[in-house]
């Protein structure tokens, strides 16, 4: 258990300092940079790559924006091995659901009890 | 006694010649451990999931993002999540507590416009860019390997 926290910090913590040189290094915006994560995490897990990270590290790989990619590619070529090539559309958001309804829920509620700032 | 010597004066200027030349390294640091922590708290929380909620290691991934984006929705909505960013960079934006704060943040300043134009339609206003480009690459991706699986390349 205590292997697992040590890499989920060291992991996830590498995958912030590639975002950080994103913004620092290559001046890119949030936005862009964040996208650009979204992309390498689909990538990542097209080759196979995504799941033994994430076998070893747990965290360090779920939590980075990386795994929003990771997740959506995933969804979408288990639905394509039942479904064949029409799974990749219906299945893209099976197992990312949490996340973004996860965020919409809470951002409403969040908009209903919060006032903004300045 | 309070004038600096010579020698201290030009320590000065040399610390702060370092200091502008490489926030590089530094901001590279404060995201490490910034974004370590959340890691550690995602951990934590998957672990939770797993011994209480008989989720396995493969499927705690998504009860844990979830409860991180509620997190998230806390910290911005009391303020500090923009304290933590100013502080660790993108060790708070690339965890998806940042992908929440950027939804929830949204969703909070523009409600003064109403919920159904401000709060609806300003959400997705940062995060969008995300959300394409994750689902479009995926389709991309998912493509090209469910064809080259077909065609019994790989």
């Amino acid at each position: 258990m205590l292997p697992m926290f040590f890499w989920a910090f060291v992991v996830g913590g590498l995958i912030c300092v590639i975002g950080q040189l994103l913004f620092d290094v290559a001046k890119l915006t949030p936005g862009h940079t964040l996208s650009l994560l979204v992309v390498i995490g689909a990538i990542l897990d097209g080759i196979g790559l995504y799941e033994p990270l994430a076998d070893f590290a747990g965290a360090g790989a779920t939590v980075p924006i990386t795994n929003f990619g990771n997740t959506l590619v995933h969804g979408a070529l288990q639905e394509a091995e039942k479904h064949g090539l029409v799974g990749v559309l219906t299945g893209m958001f099976e197992v990312t659901s949490s996340g973004i309804s996860a965020a919409i829920v809470f951002a409403f509620i969040g908009a209903l009890l919060f006032k903004p700032k300045g | 006694m309070g004038g600096k010597t010579k020698e201290q004066k030009q320590y000065q200027s040399l610390e702060q010649k370092h200091e502008v030349k490489r926030p590089v390294l530094k901001n590279c640091i404060k995201a490490f451990f910034v974004g370590g922590l959340f890691c550690i708290v995602g951990q934590a929380i998957t672990y939770f999931y797993i011994y209480f909620f008989n989720f396995t290691e493969q499927t705690a991934g998504n009860p844990t993002v979830a409860t991180m984006v509620f997190i998230s929705m806390l910290l911005t909505g009391f303020g500090v999540y923009d304290h933590i960013g100013q502080f660790a960079g993108a060790g708070s934006a690339v965890p998806v507590t940042g992908f929440g704060n950027a939804v929830i943040s949204a969703a909070i300043e523009h409600r003064t416009e109403g919920f159904v134009l401000g709060v609806g339609g300003n959400m997705f206003k940062l995060a969008g860019s995300v959300i394409l480009f994750g689902v479009f690459s995926a389709f991309v991706v998912a493509l090209i390997k469910v064809l080259l699986i077909k065609w019994g390349v790989i």
